[in-house]
């Protein structure tokens, strides 16, 4: 299939825009103006400040002598790039591929999409309209390349439309610039005398690369359908997404479930031919008064079993509200994954077990939240705090071969003993205002402090037991000092 | 009188298909299950019962930790096959890395945070569901007798065992198989070795449901639990083979006298 491009050129962007937000502004020269070494210079300027005699580039002091009322906004930059991606997300009602082409114009894809609204003309026409109604100044072109396209909608008012295979006869009679060359270049082109394209457009391809260089002969060729050039989509569409459109707006649960059984059938169908699962899937659902509402589900394992999914969005299908009614359904696998296959099932002998566990986990994680399923394992710090680490993939780290107690404190809590000097042991302990007597104790184990994490004072821990037979895990900060040591309760051992 | 003893045998074998609904296992090796002897002859036909819901309470932290370590102890011999373990709890308070002492690998026990009693119940319901676990433990302070019905029910299909952990105050009636109690004693030190020997508690079979409650002495070694034999009022201890060197001891050093102690004001400076 032939490639159909657009290109839009916004020719006041900025301007346009300010005076779309503010339409008091009326009819007076607007211009941008930006700080550079020093001085104000004008950055954009609107249609009325350019037919006053005010062009980009000169100092605000010159354009204000010419024109004293004129307004003056300042510009922040990225500002075009922030607009040209709003315009870009617009513009994907009409095709799903479009692209910005900063600083001031929009390419989309147009093939296969103009036929929709009956032709090139009224596409074009349709989309130029729409962009112009909003008080934007836009030429468009379409062309079978991206160079053309562009090149017409910039520096030929005249036409619009350039049919399949007319690049060449639509270049010839543009200026050098339209090929998007480089400053440097224009000027040796311009000091040559090549005036227009169709100056050197005949000339050898070798002769012109020996005296253009390699990324004239590039652009040219890209404008000639000769070199291959891609867009970079602003929203890359999703491969796996299914449409529902509903004769009745839906508002019922019982509907909205059978509306979900029916995009998840034929999205897993597609999904296991291709033997893919869902990791994440998200329904979004157009009402009929205009607004989007969405619920989303995530899986622990690629999953294309229509049943098991349709179970996770049924837990969150309660918080969607339908509103006035539902009257599009569009689901979309935004995430997936390669499903192992069942034959690889088969040598494991925990493998279907292991399946009912991974759907568990689903609809546990589905119906409280993420985040609340956690795995540990040991890493490798001996700092107790900092001792496990959530589970990621399997580690070899060894735990180190100490005891550690069964209920660890999240913070240790202070508390006061008796104890024989230097390292001995405590003999007594006051915890919550209860005293223990140590019949038992094990230690010291010291615990350094990791000085690239933090730093303070080591511990030394001890397991101690009381008379009663409680056992605990107690530490000193630092080293013994004289009245001043302190000690601390951090855990219960069993 | 032939029908009669027909009768006793009728009765006889539906009490033991009540019992195997129940969750209790048949006796079909002299062995039995975690190697509690005693402890699981209080159990019908003698062996732990597995596929029922079984009941902890403790009061304050010490006896938390004991339940803990009880309760990690029986899952080291319930988690064969490398079947993983789901743990409710609001926050986790467990130290995954104990767990070694049991012979457990950390990242399979599950950890499952909930922000509600009801979020809880309704996670270890559905757990207690899933065929794949080997057990599943619920640390939830508030349950009624008719949730705690819906979790027995739901291991009588599955088979999957579970723990309830509650505090003492919050305790009510629930539809449990057995209620347990175990509270820290003194440590098992062989030989006399110095310093905290193996962990040992008292563990007191509260409730078991046709079968006899008990209180016993057990350690946790690390060939697996040791049960105190009882004879009489007196603890005969079983002899600890040589083999069993954990902990790692570093002696303790014997306090030399006099010693400076430091710490209440109360207190002395010198012990004699």
């Amino acid at each position: 299939m032939t490639k159909r491009y657009i290109s839009i050129w916004f020719r006041h962007l900025l301007t346009d825009w300010y005076l779309r937000k503010h339409p008091d502004a009326g009819d007076f020269p607007l211009v941008f103006s930006t700080q550079q070494r020093g001085r104000q210079l004008i950055h954009a300027t609107s249609r009325t400040a350019e037919n006053a005699g005010i062009y980009c580039g000169m100092a605000v002091a010159d354009a204000k002598a010419i024109y004293p009322n004129l307004i003056i906004t300042p510009y922040t930059p990225e500002q075009e790039l922030h607009l040209l991606t709003a315009l870009g997300q617009w513009c994907i009602r009409y095709s799903p591929v479009v692209a910005i082409d900063p600083p001031d114009g929009l390419l989309i894809d147009a093939s296969g999409c103009a036929h929709l609204w009956g032709g090139e003309q009224t596409y074009l026409a349709e989309i130029t309209l729409k962009l112009k109604a909003y008080g934007y100044d836009v030429r468009t072109a379409m062309a079978d390349t991206i160079g053309t396209a562009w090149a017409v909608s910039r520096y030929d008012s005249d036409t619009m439309i350039i049919p399949g295979g007319h690049e060449r006869k639509a270049l010839r009679p543009l200026p050098p610039a339209a090929l998007r060359l480089e400053d440097t270049l224009l000027t040796k082109l311009q000091q040559l005398g090549f005036h227009k394209i169709e100056d050197f457009i005949h000339l050898p391809l070798n002769a012109l690369k020996r005296r253009f260089g390699p990324s004239f002969i590039l652009r040219l060729k890209q404008a000639l359908g000769a070199e291959r050039e891609d867009l970079l989509p602003l929203g890359i569409p999703p491969v796996y997404e299914e449409r529902l459109s509903s004769m009745e707006p839906i508002k019922t649960a019982k509907a909205i479930t059978i509306a979900l059984t029916n995009l998840l059938d034929v999205i897993c169908l597609k999904l296991q031919q291709e033997g893919k699962g869902i990791r994440t899937a998200t329904l979004i659902c157009y009402r009929i008064d205009d607004q989007v509402v969405q619920i989303t589900i995530g899986t622990n394992g690629a999953s294309n079993n229509t049943p098991h999914l349709l179970k996770l969005f049924e837990l969150k299908i309660p918080s969607l509200a339908p509103g006035p009614g539902i009257d599009l359904f569009i689901l979309q696998a935004s995430l997936v994954e390669d499903v192992l296959s069942e034959q690889e099932k088969i040598w494991s002998s925990t493998g279907s077990a292991d399946n009912n566990i991974t759907k568990l986990l689903d609809r546990i994680e589905s119906k409280i939240g993420t985040g609340s399923i956690k795995r540990y394992q040991p890493v490798a710090h001996y700092w107790p705090e900092l001792s496990i680490q959530p589970f990621t993939s399997p580690n070899d780290h060894q735990q180190v071969n100490a005891p550690r107690p069964e209920k660890l404190l999240p913070t240790p809590l202070p508390i006061e003993v008796t104890a024989p000097i230097p390292d001995y042991p405590p003999m007594l302990f006051r915890f919550l205002g209860q005293l223990h007597e140590i019949k038992k104790a094990d230690g010291p184990e010291r615990i350094e402090r990791e000085w690239w994490l933090d730093d303070g004072e080591h511990r030394d821990y001890y397991v101690v037991e009381d008379a009663a037979g409680r056992r605990y895990w107690i530490f000193r900060l630092g080293h013994y000092a004289v009245n001043q040591a302190q000690w601390f309760i951090h855990g219960f051992f069993a | 009188m032939s029908m009669l003893t027909n009768k006793a045998e009728v009765i006889k074998r539906l009490q033991q298909d009540i019992l195997h609904l129940q969750g209790f296992k048949s006796k079909n090796s002299e062995e039995n299950l975690l190697g509690l002897g005693p402890v699981e002859a209080a159990f019908p036909n003698g062996i732990f019962a597995t596929g029922a819901i079984h009941e902890f309470v403790s009061q304050g932290s010490e006896e938390t930790a004991a339940t803990f370590g009880f309760v990690s102890a029986i899952l080291s011999k319930l988690m064969t096959d490398s079947r993983p373990c789901i743990w409710v709890c609001p926050s986790r308070s467990l130290f995954p890395l104990a767990l070694k002492k049991f012979n457990i690998e950390p990242a399979k026990l599950i950890f499952i945070e909930t922000a509600t009693d009801a979020e809880s119940l309704w996670v270890m319901e559905e757990a207690l569901k899933c065929d794949g676990m080997a057990a599943v433990i619920g640390e939830i302070p508030r349950v009624s007798f008719s949730q705690s019905r819906r979790l027995q029910l739901a291991v009588e299909k599955s088979k999957v065992t579970g723990f309830l952990l509650r505090a003492v105050k919050t305790q009510n009636m629930l539809a449990s198989i057995a209620k347990w109690h175990i509270a820290p004693v003194p440590s098992l030190s062989p030989d006399g070795i110095p310093g905290v020997g193996f962990s040992q508690w008292q563990v007191e079979l509260l409730k078991v449901r046709n079968g006899k409650p008990g209180s016993w002495k057990v350690a946790w070694m690390p060939d697996g639990f040791k049960v105190m034999a009882m004879q009489g009022n007196e603890l005969i201890q079983p002899e600890i083979g040589s083999g069993a060197a954990w902990p790692d001891k570093t002696a303790m050093p014997a306090l030399q006298n006099p010693v400076i102690l430091q710490g209440f004001p109360e207190s002395t400076s010198q012990v004699g």
